[in-house]
């Protein structure tokens, strides 16, 4: 008999491919690190809370209830192991750990829908506390039912900055600003998207309006952000159009976009394409979401950023190719259909990059830290580079320890390529990719003799 | 003082833990880096310049939120439920 498909993540993306897999009669691994499913955008909280589904997932509630229902239906005919790591795959084998506890399966067949998180450049005081991710400010509201602050200012770009921001301000938070790094002229680029996905764009419209009817301020084209405060953020300042802005207010929700959690992949030996749009390396993929490795399929914002349904289609699609790549029955009809949604989703996707542009001439000034774990500044970084004619990712981490420390280079290694191709005058995609390493998380000290035997 | 405050589940059952030896209250449901944060302005002091840090992501990337506990354990605090009685240290983590 041949060993159970493994499904690696419990967001949209791997819960359309858990049931597309059990409908073809198959009894899928799912292993989450998270303690329930729904992946980051329908996270559940730990406990009930009071909040309905409405109160929590706002528009998307009905999504989320769906996925949460339809998941939690499959109980018996999964092998589900939520709260679980999946710290390295080799040869065919997922090495796993769960409160301490380690724990190998063999698989058959192998979906990779790990999703994202923020992506973000370093900014002076951003690692003040009171400073987070705009994900983490969500996640804090959402699944915690707590605000990062009193007084909230939400800064970068992207469609999160301002659902995120209005969010809070439905929450009875006070949004002090929202401060936009893209110029205004780029959300003229929104009438694009018009036909392509009416829904979500006029979604965001509203949530502008809403928080502009509230007396928000939102500012555009905010460059060389500094957020300032001893031990703890108080204000924030920034240059606009020649003018410099400045308010008070106790915390900082910053993001610039999300940025693909693509470790696994790497692992599983899958080859990497760069991406214009995401800027940044994701798994190269065939339209039904097979990897370079044959039995790996990629899927959800995990191989490239575009967003909760395209990781719900994205997820079906991929299940069913394997289904397909197994012999089994697969429904030809429906698969196209999946692609063809996904296409026009990606043709949104191109026109929300547009509208909520990373700030490619984004300057880190010298002393401001890049490395957060290894605590490495920019102007460490630049004359690294500069000393040793370094021209490569991999190079600059030998060298410097940039991307070296607990992170994994998740939060740093995007603005280490940034840095390199500001420095050599190259594009970001010659800066290569950080190699991924296991264990692809810090694992407890009891696992790291099974780490290193697995290594030899 | 504290950097997050509370929205939701005020009447969810408590939970004690120590924080750096002083008695403190989360409540069910709260995150290590909830219930130290609804208290104080920090989480833990980073390695090499010993600066305060509070976390960043909450979603378990940025590895920026790692705590140890009395025991010589460690957590990372955005995803390990708070447990009663945990005490829990917020000092220097090597
Ligand atoms: C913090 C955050 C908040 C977001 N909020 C919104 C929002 O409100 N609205 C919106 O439209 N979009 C939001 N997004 C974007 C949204 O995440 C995606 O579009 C959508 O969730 C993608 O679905 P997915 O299935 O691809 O991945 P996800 O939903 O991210 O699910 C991936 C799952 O894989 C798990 N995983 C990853 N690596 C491993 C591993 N090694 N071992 C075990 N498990 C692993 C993760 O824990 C996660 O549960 C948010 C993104 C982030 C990062
Ligand atoms: S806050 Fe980022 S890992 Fe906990």
């Amino acid at each position: 008999m041949r060993a159970a498909p493994l499904i690696v993540g419990a967001g949209p993306a791997g819960i359309r491919a858990a049931m597309t897999l059990v409908a073809a009669g198959l009894r899928p691994v799912v292993v989450d690190e998270a303690p329930a499913c729904g992946g980051q955008i329908y996270r559940q909280p730990l406990i009930p809370d009071g909040r309905t589904p409405a109160g929590r997932y706002g528009s998307e509630a009905a999504k989320a209830m769906r996925l949460h229902t339809e998941f939690a239906e499959l109980r018996d005919r999964i092998d589900y192991r939520p709260g679980t790591l999946v710290w390295n795959l080799a040869l065919g084998v997922a090495h796993l750990t769960r409160d301490g506890k380690s724990d190998s399966i063999a698989h058959d067949g192998l979906i990779l829908a790990t999703g994202a998180m923020d992506r973000v450049l370093p900014v002076p005081g951003w690692t003040l506390p009171g400073v987070f991710s705009l994900g983490g400010a969500q996640i804090a509201l959402k699944a915690q039912g707590a605000a990062i602050g009193r007084r909230v200012v939400f800064l970068g770009s992207g469609p999160l900055l301002y659902l995120v921001a209005w969010q809070y301000l439905k929450a009875g938070v006070n949004v002090v600003a929202v401060l936009d790094t893209a110029p205004f002229t780029a959300k003229l680029r929104l009438a694009a998207g018009l036909l392509l996905d009416p829904r979500t764009l006029l979604l965001g419209l509203r949530y502008a309006a809403e928080l502009r009817l509230a007396g928000v301020p939102i500012r555009f084209g905010v460059e060389k952000p500094e957020i300032n405060g001893d031990g703890r953020v108080d204000s924030i300042g920034w240059a606009e159009a020649g003018r410099v802005g400045h308010l008070a207010c106790d915390a900082v929700a910053f993001g610039l976009g999300l940025k693909p959690e693509a470790q696994l992949a790497e692992l599983a030996g899958c080859a990497f394409v760069f991406s214009e749009r995401d800027r940044v390396y994701v798994p190269l993929r065939d339209r039904a979401g097979r990897s370079s490795v044959s039995g790996v399929y990629v899927a959800g914002d995990g191989a490239g950023i575009m967003g909760a349904d395209a990781a719900e289609a994205a997820g079906e699609r991929a299940a069913l190719a394997l289904i397909e790549d197994r012999g089994l029955a697969f429904d030809a009809g429906r698969a196209r259909q999946l692609e063809s949604a996904l296409k026009r989703l990606s043709r949104f996707r191109d026109v929300m990059a547009a509208a909520f542009p990373f700030p490619h001439d984004w300057r880190i000034a010298d002393d401001t830290t890049l490395c957060r774990c290894e605590e490495i500044t920019a102007g460490e970084a630049r004359a690294a580079i500069a000393q040793f004619g370094i021209r490569e990712i991999n190079r600059l981490k030998a060298v410097s320890r940039i991307g070296m420390g607990r992170c994994q280079g998740r939060l740093c290694s995007g603005a280490a390529a940034e840095l390199l191709a500001q420095e050599t005058g190259q594009g970001i995609d010659a800066a290569g990719r950080l190699r991924g390493q296991a264990p692809v998380k810090p694992v407890p000290l009891s696992l790291m003799d099974r780490i290193s035997e697995v290594a030899e | 003082m504290a950097v997050l405050h509370r929205l939701f589940r005020h009447d969810a059952p408590t939970i004690s833990f120590t924080l750096d030896g002083a008695l403190c209250e989360g409540r069910a449901g709260d995150t290590v880096l909830t219930a130290i944060l609804m208290q104080m302005d920090s989480l833990r002091t980073s390695e090499f310049t010993g600066e305060a840090r509070a976390g960043f992501c909450q979603m378990g990337a940025c590895q920026d939120c790692w705590v140890t506990l009395e025991s010589g354990e460690r957590l990372r605090a955005c995803s390990t439920p708070l447990a009663e009685g945990m005490r829990i240290l917020t000092g220097v983590w090597r």
